[in-house]
C-alpha cells in the first residue's frame, strides 16, 4: 500500500500565550511512498522524525496538510482504526504483561472478520518473536530483559498482526553491533517478503543507506532530499545533506571562483565550468582526493592510517573547515613521508554550495 | 616493591572494611528486629486482650488485677454473642452496605480518575480544583446537609441511605489520579496504536497498573462501611437496618444496664474475623505489587 503525504505540517502551540515560541516539527512535507518499499528517514535529533511517524500512525493530529493510504485519505482516521504497526523509540511495552502477552495484545484487539482463533494467535506470536530471536523468553517481563531484548519484543509486537504500514522508530538503537546488523538484516528480509511498506527512522547513515530503497533527510521539520541512498550521497542538493551523509564525513573548505576555476587558498584546485565568480563553500569526499604529485592541491601531512585495503591520509590545510583533511586513497598509492601531500582532485566528488544559502552550485 | 606494599596495605584495610560492615550488618539487623518486635507486640496486644476478654467470664474480667489469660475458658460467650444480638441481621446488612458501596465506588473513582487524568475536556483542570477544594470542607458539614438531603427524599432506614451519601471519595479520585498521571503516555499510544478503545486500555493496562492503590481504596473502603458508626446510627431505627457497631453498641446490657463485657467482645471478634480474613487474603497482592518498567526513559 502507498503512502501519500501532502502539505503535511505539524506545529505544536506554544505554552505561553505571551511569548510567541510555537515548534514547527515537521513543515510542509509531500512525498508519495511507493509501495512495499522501504523508506529510512534521517536527521539529527529533534528535526521531526518521531512526529512525522506519529502523524502517520494517527497518534498525532497533523495541523495541515493529508495522509493518504493508498487511495483512502485517513487523515481523520483515528489510530486504532489504522492498524499500522509501530516500534516506539522508547519500546512502550506493557509493563504488567509478560513478553507473549504483550506481542499477543494487538492480537487480541482485532475484531470483527479479523478475528483470529486463540491457536492462531499463538503460532503468530511465536513466529513473530522467533524472527527476532526472542522465543526463548516468552514468559519474562519487561523488566526482567536487557535494553536490546525489550526493543526485539517491541519490533514482534510490531509484526505480529502483518500491519500494511510499518513504521520503526530507531528500532535497533540499543543493540550490539552483530545484532543491529542481524535485526536489519531480518527487518529488510520481513518487508521484502511480506511487501509491507515501511518507514524506518534512524540517526545512523550508515545504517538507513545500507537497507533503504529511498531515503529522506531532514533538518529542522524541512525534508532536505529525497532520493535512493546512491544518488542522494553522489548528489547532495545542499551542504546539509552531504555533511550529514558519509563516513568518514566530507571535507569542507573555504574556496571562491575566479574565471570558471575553483580556488582553495591560493591554489587552483579544479576547473568548473559555467560558475561565474563568487566564494563557495566546498565539500570533498573522502574518496575524491588522488595523491598525485603533478597536482596542485597541498596540504600539511599529518598522519597516515593503514586500514588494510585502504590508506587513510590525514592531513591540515588552512582553508579547510574541518580541524583535519581525511582523504582515503588506495593502498597502491605510494606515499612519501614528508611535510606536504599533495593532491589532485576527482571532480565528481567535488561539490560547490552556495556561501549565502549553502545550496548547490552544479558545474 | 612499593606497588606490592600498596597492593598488601589495600588488601588489608579491604578486610578490616569488611569485618566492620559485617558487624554493622549485624547490629543493624538486630535493631531492626527488635524495633519491628516491639512495634508488632504493640499491634497485636489489643487483639489478644480481645480474644482473652471473650473467653473468659464476667467475675473474671472484673477482677481489679487483669488475669493474661483466662482461668476458665467460657466459649459460651460466643453462642451468647449470636443469640443476644440479631448478628446474622447485622452482618447481613453491614456486608451488603459494604460490598455494593464498595463496587460502586470502586467504579466511580476509576471512571473520574480516568477522565481526570487521561481525557482532555473542557474546564478540566478547573473542575479538579473545585473537587480538591471540597476535601476541605469538614466531614461533619456534610453530615448535618446530607441528613437534610436523606430526609427529603423519604430515604431513612433503606439501604440506599447507607451507600449513596458516600460513595463519591475526591480523595480517592485524587490518589488513583496521580496514579494514572504516572503510567507514561507512551503506553497509551502503543496501546491505541495496538488498537485499542479508551475503555479497553483502561482495564487492560491502567487497571492492573494501578492495581495497588486499588486494592488500598478497596481495604479503605471496606473498612469505612464496616466500622461507621455515626451516619448508620442517625438514619436507622429499624432493628433490621442497622449495622453492626450499632447493633453492637446495645446488645449486651442487662435489664440494670450492666453490659456484659466478656460477651460483647466475643461479639466483637465475630465481627473482626471477616475483616482479618479479608486483609489476609487481599495482602498477598498488595505485597506483590506490580513491576513499574518496561520503558526505557
Ligand atoms: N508534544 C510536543 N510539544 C511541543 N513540542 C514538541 C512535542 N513533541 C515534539 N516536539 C518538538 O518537535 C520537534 C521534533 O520532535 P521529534 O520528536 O519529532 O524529533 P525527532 O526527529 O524524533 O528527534 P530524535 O531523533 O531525538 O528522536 C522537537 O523540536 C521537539 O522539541
Ligand atoms: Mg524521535
Amino acid at each position: 500500500m502507498k503512502i501519500v503525504l501532502q502539505n503535511l505540517t505539524k506545529i505544536f502551540p506554544s505554552r505561553n500565550k505571551k511569548v510567541k515560541d510555537e515548534v514547527v516539527a515537521v513543515s510542509d512535507f509531500t512525498f508519495e511512498i511507493p509501495d512495499g518499499k522501504l523508506i529510512g528517514l534521517l536527521g539529527p535529533s529533534g528535526c521531526g522524525k518521531s512526529t512525522t511517524l506519529y502523524m502517520i500512525s494517527g497518534l498525532q493530529k497533523p495541523s495541515g496538510g493529508k495522509i493518504f493510504f493508498g487511495d483512502d485519505d485517513v487523515t481523520g482516521l483515528s489510530a486504532e482504526n489504522r492498524g499500522v504497526g509501530l516500534v516506539f523509540q522508547n519500546y512502550a511495552l506493557y509493563p504488567h504483561m509478560t513478553v507473549k502477552q504483550n506481542i499477543l495484545f494487538p492480537l487480541q484487539n482485532l475484531k470483527g472478520k479479523d478475528k483470529l482463533p486463540k491457536d492462531v494467535m499463538i503460532e503468530r506470536a511465536y513466529t513473530a518473536a522467533k524472527l527476532v530471536q526472542i522465543d526463548n523468553l516468552m514468559d519474562r517481563k519487561p523488566s526482567e530483559l536487557s535494553g536490546g531484548q525489550q526493543q526485539r519484543v517491541a519490533i514482534a509486537r510490531a509484526l505480529v498482526k502483518m500491519p500494511k504500514v510499518l513504521l520503526l522508530d530507531e528500532p535497533l538503537s540499543n543493540l550490539d553491533a552483530r545484532l543491529r546488523l542481524q535485526t536489519r538484516e531480518e527487518i529488510r528480509r520481513i518487508q521484502k517478503e511480506t511487501g509491507i511498506t515501511t518507514i524506518f527512522v534512524t540517526h545512523d547513515q550508515e545504517e538507513a543507506m545500507s537497507i533503504s530503497d529511498l531515503i529522506v533527510v531532514m533538518k529542522l521539520g524541512v525534508v532536505q532530499q529525497i532520493g535512493a541512498p546512491q544518488d542522494v550521497y553522489d548528489d547532495p542538493t545542499n551542504l546539509f545533506v552531504a555533511k550529514f551523509l558519509g563516513t568518514p564525513p566530507i571535507n569542507v573548505f573555504d574556496g571562491r571562483v575566479e574565471g570558471e576555476k575553483l580556488y582553495i587558498g591560493d591554489a587552483a584546485v579544479l576547473d568548473v565550468p559555467g560558475v561565474s565568480d563568487q566564494p563557495v563553500t566546498v565539500g570533498i569526499r573522502p574518496e575524491g582526493f588522488n595523491i598525485d604529485p603533478n597536482g596542485t592541491f597541498v596540504c600539511n601531512l599529518q598522519n597516515v592510517e593503514i586500514m588494510g585495503r585502504d590508506v587513510s591520509v590525514v592531513s591540515t590545510n588552512e582553508a579547510s573547515l574541518n580541524p583535519v583533511i581525511r582523504s582515503i586513497v588506495n593502498s597502491d598509492n605510494k606515499i612519501e613521508m614528508g611535510e606536504t601531500v599533495t593532491f589532485s582532485l576527482k571532480s565528481h566528488k567535488v561539490f560547490l554550495f552556495s556561501k549565502e544559502d549553502e545550496s548547490r552550485i552544479y558545474f | 616493591m612499593a606497588d606490592n606494599m600498596n597492593v598488601t596495605l589495600q588488601e588489608k584495610d579491604l578486610k578490616k572494611v569488611g569485618v566492620a560492615q559485617r558487624i554493622s550488618g549485624v547490629f543493624a539487623k538486630i535493631l531492626c528486629y527488635a524495633f519491628l518486635f516491639l512495634i508488632a507486640i504493640i499491634v497485636l496486644f489489643p487483639f489478644y486482650w480481645m480474644i482473652i476478654s471473650s473467653l473468659k467470664t464476667l467475675a473474671e474480667y472484673k477482677l481489679p488485677v487483669p488475669t493474661l489469660f483466662p482461668k476458665e475458658i467460657v466459649w459460651h460467650n460466643y453462642v451468647e454473642a449470636f443469640d443476644a444480638a440479631n448478628l446474622g441481621t447485622l452482618f447481613k446488612n453491614t456486608v451488603i452496605v459494604g460490598i455494593v458501596s464498595t463496587i460502586l465506588s470502586l467504579i466511580i473513582t476509576v471512571l473520574s480518575a480516568f477522565a481526570f487524568a487521561r481525557l482532555e475536556f473542557k474546564g478540566k483542570n478547573a473542575l479538579f480544583a473545585a473537587l480538591l477544594a471540597t476535601m476541605m470542607i469538614p466531614g461533619e458539614l456534610f453530615t448535618i446537609t446530607n441528613y437534610q438531603t436523606v430526609s427529603m427524599f423519604n430515604w431513612k432506614d433503606t439501604y440506599t441511605v447507607l451507600i449513596v451519601p458516600f460513595l463519591v471519595s475526591v480523595f480517592y479520585i485524587y490518589l488513583l489520579r496521580q496514579n494514572f498521571l504516572q503510567i507514561p503516555n507512551e503506553l497509551y499510544l502503543a496501546a491505541k496504536v495496538d488498537g485499542t478503545s479508551d475503555i479497553k486500555y483502561l482495564w487492560k493496562v491502567m487497571i492492573p497498573l494501578a492495581l495497588p492503590t486499588l486494592i488500598s481504596i478497596t481495604i479503605l473502603k471496606m473498612m469505612g462501611a464496616w466500622n461507621s458508626y455515626m451516619w448508620p446510627k442517625l438514619v436507622t431505627s429499624n432493628p433490621n437496618m442497622e449495622l453492626i457497631t450499632n447493633g453492637l453498641r446495645n446488645a449486651y446490657s442487662d435489664v440494670s444496664g450492666e453490659t456484659n463485657f466478656p460477651v460483647q467482645m466475643a461479639a466483637v471478634a465475630i465481627v473482626s474475623a471477616p475483616l482479618f480474613l479479608v486483609f489476609l487474603f487481599l495482602r498477598k497482592y498488595i505485597m506483590k505489587g506490580v513491576s513499574r518498567s518496561g520503558i526505557k526513559g
